[in-house]
Parts: C-alpha cells; sequence; structure tokens
C-alpha cells in the first residue's frame, strides 16, 4: 500500500495518541500558567495515574466480573479510572505539600530543578513498587472493526470518546464555575488574584488536582491503547506533551488541547513517509519548527 | 475617629525606606488625594495600608480595627479594596467575569451588586461579555474601580486612576469617582494629575522625600503659592 493510501488510516491513529496528549499536555499547560513553572514531573503522574489504574482494576475485577465485548475491558475500568484519578490528585496535592509549596516564590529554575527530581522519585517509586516488567491492562488480542474502509479498535473509539468527554468537561469547569473563572484569573495576574480576596492557595490545590486527574486518565488510556504500561511510559511521553503545550501557546488549556491533537496527528501520519523509530524526533522537530516561526503558539498572546 | 487611620508609617522594599513616618486619614465618604514628586513614596503608603508591602513601623486602624500587617486576601473582608496602578484587570476574562472575581470571597447570587456597578458605570453594562483585553485604557480602569466595588467595600484606595490615560478619559474617569464617593464610599488616592484632583478632592496630601510636606483641603493646597509653583505647574 503507497504512503497516500495510508493517509486516512494513519490519521485516525493519530487522533488517538493525540487525544492522550491531549490529556497529558491539557493538565501540563494548566500547571505551568497557574504555578508558572515547567513541569517537569507531569510525564510521571501519568505514570504514577496509569499504575493506580491497574491496581484498582484488579481490584474491582472480582467485584465486576466480565467484558463488554468489544471492547478489551469491562465495569471494573469504571471505578478504577474514578479512584485512579482521586487517588492521582491526592499524590499531586502531596507532593506539592512537601515540595512545591516551599518553592512557591523561587526562581523558575528551580521550581524546574525540583520538578525534575519529583520526576525521578515518583519513578522509581513505581519501579520499586511494581518492578519494571511490563504490566497488562489487557493481553486479549482485539479484532478492528472497519468503518468505511478505515479499521479502527473499539479501545480505541473509547480512548476518543473518553478524551473528548474529559476536554469538554474541562472547558466548561473553567468557563463556568467560580473556581475555574479564579484559575483563568489567577493564570492571568496572579497578584491581582491576591488583592481582589482569591485564596490563591486553594487555586493552586485544584490546579494540581485537575492536572493529576487528567494525567492518570492520560496514562490508563494509554495502557487500554498500548495494553502495556511501563515505569517509563510517562518520561517517554514528556516530550510529546511539552512539544503540544508550546505548539499550542504555553500556559493556554485550548491551545494544549490543539497541540496535543496536532502532535498526534504529525507523529502518525510521518511514519509513511519515515521510520516509526522516529517518532519522538517528529515531535520534537514540530517543536522546534514551532519554536522558530511563532514562538507564542498558535493560540498564544503576545 | 477617622474610618482609616494609618500613623508614623515607615515603610519600603527591603533594606531600601522609603517612607520615614507617614501619617494620613480618611473619614467616612470623604475623598482624599495624596500628591507628590515621583519617589515621594505615594504608591508605597498606599501599598502599605493595604497589607502588600510590610510596615517597618506605624499603625493602621480601619474603622478602629488594627490592620497593620493584614494580608491583601484578609483586609478584603473588612471593608476596604484597592485597585493598583497597573495590571489592574484580567485581561482574558469577560467584563462580567472580572466583577464576579472582585466578589470571590461572597457567596450566593451577585446580580445586585452587578447592577450597581454597571449603573456606576454604565458602558460597561452594555459590554458585560466582552473580553477586557480587548478594550480601552479608559475603559479598563472602568473595569478595574468596578471589580473593587463588587464587595461594596467602604474605602476605596487608588492608585494613579487616571495614570496614561488620554485627556479626555481622564474627565470621564475622575467624573466615575465622584459618582463613586457619592454612592457613599470614601477614597483615598494617589494622582500625578495634581490640580485636576485636587478640584474635586475634600482634602489633600503633599508627601514629599517620604515625609508629610503639607495637609489641607483641596482648595487651600490649590490656592498656595509654593504648592503651586512646586507641583501644580506655576
Amino acid at each position: 500500500m503507497g504512503a497516500l493510501e495510508q493517509l486516512p488510516q494513519l490519521a485516525v491513529y493519530g487522533v488517538v495518541s493525540g487525544s492522550i496528549i491531549t490529556l497529558g499536555a491539557v493538565g501540563l499547560s494548566l500547571t505551568y500558567s497557574i504555578l508558572r513553572f515547567s513541569n517537569f514531573s507531569h510525564g510521571d503522574l501519568m505514570t504514577t495515574g496509569a499504575y493506580m489504574g491497574l491496581g484498582f482494576l484488579w481490584l474491582f475485577q472480582g467485584l465486576l466480573p466480565g467484558r463488554w465485548a468489544p471492547l478489551s475491558f469491562g465495569p471494573a475500568l469504571l471505578p478504577a479510572l474514578a479512584l485512579a484519578m482521586v487517588g492521582n490528585a491526592g499524590l499531586a496535592i502531596v507532593v506539592d505539600r512537601l515540595v512545591f509549596r516551599r518553592l512557591r516564590r523561587a526562581k523558575p529554575v528551580l521550581l524546574l530543578m525540583a520538578a525534575v527530581g519529583v520526576a525521578f522519585v515518583l519513578r522509581n517509586l513505581v519501579l520499586f513498587g511494581a518492578q519494571s516488567d511490563p504490566l497488562y491492562y489487557s493481553r486479549r488480542i482485539q479484532r478492528a472493526l472497519v468503518l468505511g474502509g478505515i479499521r479502527i479498535k473499539a479501545d480505541q473509539l473509547f480512548v476518543i470518546g473518553v478524551a473528548l468527554l474529559a476536554v469538554l468537561a474541562l472547558h466548561l469547569f473553567l468557563r463556568y464555575t467560580k473556581t475555574g473563572k479564579a484559575m483563568r484569573a489567577m493564570a492571568d495576574n496572579p497578584d491581582l488574584a491576591q488583592v481582589s480576596g482569591i485564596n490563591t492557595e486553594r487555586v493552586v490545590i485544584w490546579t494540581w488536582a485537575l492536572g493529576a486527574a487528567l494525567a492518570a486518565l492520560a496514562g490508563i488510556l494509554s495502557g487500554i491503547e498500548n495494553k502495556l504500561i511501563t515505569p517509563e511510559l510517562g518520561w517517554q511521553t514528556l516530550l510529546p506533551l511539552f512539544a503540544a503545550v508550546i505548539l499550542g501557546g504555553i500556559g493556554s488549556p485550548y491551545g494544549a488541547m490543539l497541540g496535543g491533537m496536532t502532535i498526534g496527528l504529525a507523529e502518525e501520519v510521518s511514519t509513511a513517509f519515515i521510520s516509526t523509530s522516529y517518532k519522538p524526533a517528529v515531535a520534537f522537530g514540530v517543536l522546534v519548527v514551532m519554536l522558530l516561526v511563532r514562538p507564542q503558539g498558535l493560540l498564544g498572546r503576545r | 475617629m477617622p474610618l482609616l487611620e494609618a500613623t508614623g508609617i515607615r515603610s519600603g522594599y527591603g533594606d531600601m525606606e522609603v517612607l520615614h513616618g507617614v501619617d494620613v486619614h480618611l473619614e467616612a465618604g470623604e475623598l482624599v488625594t495624596i500628591i507628590g514628586p515621583n519617589g515621594a513614596g505615594k504608591s508605597t503608603l498606599l501599598k502599605t495600608i493595604f497589607g502588600l508591602l510590610k510596615a517597618h513601623a506605624g499603625v493602621v486602624r480601619l474603622a478602629g480595627r488594627d490592620i497593620t500587617g493584614t494580608p491583601p486576601h484578609r483586609i478584603v473582608h473588612w471593608g476596604m479594596c484597592y485597585v493598583p496602578q497597573v495590571d489592574n484587570v484580567f485581561p482574558s476574562l469577560t467584563v462580567e467575569e472580572n466583577l464576579e472575581m472582585g466578589a470571590f470571597i461572597l457567596r450566593g447570587r451577585l446580580a445586585p451588586r452587578l447592577e450597581r456597578v454597571y449603573s456606576l458605570f454604565p458602558a460597561l453594562a452594555a459590554r458585560r461579555r466582552q473580553r477586557v483585553g480587548k478594550m480601552s485604557g479608559g475603559e479598563r480602569q472602568m473595569v478595574a474601580m468596578g471589580r473593587a466595588l463588587m464587595l461594596d467595600p467602604k474605602v476605596l484606595l487608588l492608585d494613579e486612576p487616571t495614570a496614561a490615560l488620554a485627556p479626555n478619559l481622564v474627565e470621564q474617569v475622575f467624573q466615575s469617582i465622584l459618582a463613586i464617593k457619592d454612592s457613599g464610599v470614601a477614597i483615598l488616592m494617589v494622582e500625578q494629575n495634581a490640580r485636576h484632583s485636587l478640584s474635586i478632592s475634600d482634602r489633600g496630601y503633599v508627601l514629599v522625600d517620604g515625609r508629610n510636606r503639607c495637609h489641607g483641603t483641596g482648595q487651600q493646597l490649590l490656592q498656595d503659592e509654593e504648592i503651586g509653583r512646586m507641583f501644580l505647574g506655576g
């Protein structure tokens, strides 16, 4: 099959991986815009979320057995998803208390180094608890559905659907709730937020909770899509996450959605022309071109 | 008892002391202007009163309550709000969202408060869904003051509300300030536009080098020859 005939199929794969990248990138963008540093531990929050999700999945499989064919999982996934999101939010809040809160007024570069340290600690905690061998969300070989000549697995439709719902929910939260508006206000002007009487520490906690919950979701969806997870999962995703955030415009959650989808598509479509092993290079290439051509990003201001 | 009283204020940035013992007070319903040359410490005084800067010495009382060193997000609960000179709006939020942020500490319906602000600034009412970042300097200043009025404060602190505004807008902003005063809010403001602001003020203070230079009614200061020569351009 020639490269061009492959394109629609690859575009579908791009949307699937773009959905996962988007969920990670949106959280990274939120923490960037409100806490004002590049959180290098965000990828590893995806990892902790993915492992929590799998742990809860095993726990609930006894209570809620069965499988929703043609999906590779059954009802046990739903409570596992919810609890992993809550658990990961809690983990991020604890990390904030222990590390980042002490550095609230520190220079961004210090926070960045602290985040790299947190990333190592989180990854090694996962390694310590779960060993380095991959763990499986599912070992079942799934037959793809054929829709209009394009092959897509039911799990992949689920990934896209859940990502869409999560992004929509986040949009409604930011647009219409008091806390969501305060988050946008604080991203705009933290000093004025404080002067207005906004409880900025509470906004920070919400930011961590939302970012980590979305990271858990991204990690679990990645486990479902790839069948397996490893302790390196999030660290390996970090480059596409940053590429997506910078592409969309640093600090703009809507830009991160756009950037995530673009990076996912670019990575998958590139495999029609170059070897799959260059996928990370494609994300990096898009990032470099963007920084040269439009450093403020697609939706960034200034 | 004055509504707001700052006595013996010493304050500054780090080791650098800018204010060397300043006294000001504000009675209920008054409009008081602080003028003085650049670097006199006018903005520093407002920031210290509002708890953005720590006073090295001195006491700030609001309605008899000692609020020295209280952080801003607590002070707003006691009925005093502040409009900074620059960056005083949330540009990516709409007009109405900016106003809502001013009342963040309140629970429940904001509609009556919003309507009150819109009646003070009718120009904003028609643009409540518009993003503030795309609005003119004069409109932004109205949004900034509107945000600070959402808590229905007893005292409003304004830091150079007409700085960087076109002359026709300056008049408009002063009219708004008078309207706010007429609604019963006491205002302490810092202004570069000395002649104009003193002419609408009940009283004024002249601050030089971090010390009180003189103090009187707006008219007294306007007619004082020395002050006229020094600050009012002849």
